[in-house]
Order: structure tokens, then sequence, then C-alpha cells
């Protein structure tokens, strides 16, 4: 998936500019860091960061469908959101596993932005538009838009003085059409994927250079980073979110995955509704739950979880846990593993290294 | 990436080691272009003390937040010594690689084994074509 030409975002000579070391990722040339992970990791928890999320896929939804047409593919409730409002999502395959997780944003009453995994980007354009009934019409933005995010504790004040609408007014997954740089008309939602306080502002290609070099030449001084998609990956573990093809997949349900919160199961029926209901009535499921290492050696994705020296499951994802002061990791393992306080073991490299088993998130963002 | 660190009186492999010789003990390290190349390293797994390296195996590994490298030795004998602090402070790697960054000594099996490896201004000339 990685080979043939990769994509470039709007932002891809700023990126240059700044010294970014691009990697290849969801199809387009990505900045995986500016100066270091673990300085754009303190930037977002401590102050704010910038990142560029252009190569996540948008699809625009319209019609008086779209709703109810989508609340039969995905497992949360999306028919009942109101204008201005933002909900997480996953879309099922009828096995109870998951095709992607998404966010919902609806901007009125028949227009709707509906935000995908950039790996997944194809496959849900195909899932959906294979779908399509009723009064719903499907454009997609793939690369066409841009997608600009402000993620810490600083976002609000940072980012107020350049946009019109009131940003402390607005709740943790609302959203909003308005206006930045006295004319740019944006979407601008409280969402995101660190842990912390933030938003995403969503906009036109050709005027996400403008937003991003205004919002660094403002508060770079001040302590905004940009931040690369390492940091990133850092920030969403240590904050408990699952990332696609990690901690959730085809075959990975979204009840292993720990997200039974977004599945409704009162709905009449959606895709995957019966399985789900089946592994859930079962209870013996493999699931993911987070780990913390005892020792300096980093748990990584694919390496064995051993329990009384038996395998009980595999690493999905592992880093170093800045917020934590401990390699932090999560693991698919066998029910019987998943109690937090359990003891495992991890095989590193052919040695066993201990680890416990610990409620997500690994962090919380302080009340401000 | 700035301008990578090549101190004289080293010599260089080309998997990006420093190795000083003092008689028959060599140090090696990392590059200071190496650990930039990383990014922020968060462990580093050594040979035991009195274990036997042949040149060119892989020894250890060096982790960095989101990477795990294989770290090949440039000089083949007997480990001699460890740096024991990067245990608890991985970091001096990035921060000073040349010195408290070190990872361990050998007594050289062949003090000719040397020979193959790179001046600084053959390293540098590496690092420019990289």
């Amino acid at each position: 998936m990685e080979s043939g030409a990769l994509r470039r975002t709007a932002l891809h000579e700023a990126h240059l500019a700044l010294g970014a070391r691009m990697v290849p990722f969801g199809g387009f040339e990505m900045p995986v860091q500016y100066t270091s992970i673990l300085k754009e990791h303190d930037a977002v928890r401590n102050r704010a960061g910038l990142f560029d999320l252009s190569h996540m896929g948008q699809f625009a939804l319209r019609g008086a469908d779209v709703g109810s047409w989508a609340e039969s593919l995905t497992v949360n409730t999306v028919a009942n959101m109101k204008p201005g409002q933002a909900r997480y999502n996953i879309f099922t395959n009828a096995r109870g596993g998951a095709h992607d997780d998404v966010i919902f944003y609806r901007l009125d009453e028949t227009r709707w932005l509906l935000v995908v995994n950039a790996s997944n980007a194809e496959k849900m354009w195909d899932v959906v538009s294979g779908a399509r009934a009723g009064d719903v019409r499907l454009e997609n933005l793939h690369g066409e838009r841009a997608l600009i995010a402000i993620q810490g504790p600083r976002s609000v004040e940072w980012l107020q003085p350049h946009v019109e609408h009131d940003l402390a007014g607005m709740k943790y997954y609302s959203c909003a059409e308005t206006r930045v740089r006295g004319g740019v008309p944006v979407v601008i939602a409280r969402t995101g994927y660190t842990g912390e306080d933030g938003f995403e502002i969503f906009l036109a290609s050709d005027a996400a250079t403008g937003v991003w070099d205004l919002l660094l030449a403002e508060n770079r001084a001040r302590g905004l980073e940009p931040c690369g998609l390492g940091a990133r990956d850092v920030l969403r573990l240590e904050a408990g979110m699952p990332l696609y093809g990690h901690e959730m997949d085809e075959e990975i349900t979204p009840l292993q995955a720990g997200l039974s919160w977004a599945i409704k199961f009162d709905k009449p029926e959606f895709v995957g509704k019966e399985a789900l209901l089946a592994q859930r009535e079962a209870a013996d499921y493999a699931r993911i739950v987070g780990l913390t290492m005892e020792g300096r050696v980093p748990a990584r994705a694919g390496y064995a979880v051993l329990r009384d020296g038996e395998r009980s499951g595999e690493i999905r994802s592992g880093s170093w846990g800045p917020s934590v002061g401990k390699n932090v990791a999560t693991a698919l393992v066998d029910a019987s593993a998943a109690e937090p306080g359990t003891a495992l073991e991890v095989e590193v490299r052919g040695a066993r290294h201990a680890a416990s088993v610990v409620p997500l998130p690994f962090y919380k963002r302080p009340k401000r | 990436m700035a301008q990578s660190n090549v101190p004289e009186g080293l010599l260089y492999s080309k998997e990006h080691e420093w190795v000083r010789v003092e008689g028959d003990v060599a140090t090696v390290g990392i590059t200071d272009y190496a650990q930039a190349s990383l990014g922020d390293i968060v462990y580093v797994e050594l040979p035991r003390v009195g274990a036997t390296l042949s040149a060119s195996s892989s020894i250890g590994v060096v982790e960095s937040v989101k990477a795990v490298s294989d770290v090949y030795t440039p000089v083949g004998g007997e480990v001699v010594g460890i740096n024991d602090g990067l245990e608890g402070d991985p970091a001096a790697v990035n921060r000073d690689p040349y010195g408290d960054g070190w990872f361990y000594r050998v007594r050289l099996a062949d003090v000719g084994q040397t020979n193959d490896l790179l001046t600084p201004q053959q390293y540098e000339q590496l690092i420019a074509e990289a």
C-alpha cells in the first residue's frame, strides 16, 4: 500500500521548511517528527502542538437520510445527533470486526462530515458508496481538503484570536462552521487524538499554509511546536485511544477493543450486531488491556505476552510513555489474564520481562 | 539535519559506530549522526561483561521512542566494560554520544582489525552521501 507515488498534503513545503523528517503513511508523505518526539509530546501535554492531519479521509455526506442510513452500518447512534455535534463511531463487518473507527460531524440538518483513517480511506469509500441508499449523497474529499489540529492546554488561548466562533464555549465533541483569518470558511471541532483539550480545523487546501504559518508565527516563541505522527502515536497510546490496525481491525471487534460504551445494542439492527451480541454473551473473548513494563525494556507490537509461562496474547502497541514514566503497551490477551493487577511477562528477544495489567487510559489530563 | 559532529582521534564504521583505541582496548559507541537519525533514545541493550564478540555481529539494540535498531560491533574481542549509566539515563546517547553515551569496551582480539575502519574524513564523506 505504501508503494507507488506518495501524495503530498498542502502543507508539504511548510514541513520541509521546518526540517521535518518525512515518512510514507497511509499513501501520503507525512512528517513523523520535526525536532524530537519527546519535545513535541511535551509541548502538547503542557502547552500546545500543531498537527497536519490532511492525510485523513474526509467524506462529505448530504441528504435527509444520512442519519438513519449510517445507523445501520455502525455501532453507535447517528440519527439522534444534533447539528453542531461530533460523535465517535465504528463501521463494522458481519463478524463484528471493525472496518474503521471514525468521527461523524453533523454540520446542519442535511450536511455531515465523516472522517476516516488515512490507511482505510479507500476501503471506507467502497464501504459507504457500496451501501448508499435513500437520500444520501457522498463526496470523497480525501486529499482535497486540509485538516490542521491544535492540541494542548493552551489551544483555546492561541487559536481564539484567529477564529470568529467562541471556542471556550464549545463543548468537547462539538463542531461549528465559522471563519478564520477574517474570511476563510472552516469547520472547527473540539476533538482530538492526544488526550488533551484541542481543536481540529477542516479547511480548503489552499488556505492551509496561511493558517499553519500564522499560528506558528504567533505562538512558537511561547512554546507551540509543530508535531509529527510519532508524537501523535505516543500521545494517543497514553490516552488509551485505539489505533486502527493495532487495537482494532477487521478481526478484533470493538467489544474486544474495550469500546463497549460506543456499541448501542438497543439499536434495532446494525451490521455485525448478532456477532457482537454472541461475543458479549460468551464473555470469554480475548481483549485489549493496558500493560506497564516493570523495567526499562520497551514492549513492541507483535511481542508475545505470557502468563505463568504460557502464551496468553501479544503486544499490539508499545512505547516509552513520557507522561507515565514507564514503558506502556496495549496487548490482546485471554480473558483470564485481563484483570488489572495481573502479573504477565513480555518476551523480548528471547528474554522475559515483567509487566502488569493496568486500567486504561495510562494518562488522564489534569483538571485545570 | 544539522551538521553532525565527527571528532578527530576516533575511528568509525559504516554502521555509524565510533571506536576509540587505547592500547589493545577499544571503546565503542554510536555516532552523533546515528543518535540524531534515531531520535530520542529510551533503551540500550548492551552485551555482558566477559562476552566474546565477533566483529560485525549484532550484539544488542538501541531503541528510540518509535523504533528498535540493531547494534553491530565494529570490533571483535572480549567485553571488559559496559556503560551501566545508560540503564537509567539512555538519553545520554543523544546528549553526549562520544562521552557519557559510550556503549562498551572490548579487549581487541586482533589489534589489526581496526585497519578496516574509517577515518573521520572517510566517515564524513559517508554521511555526506547518505
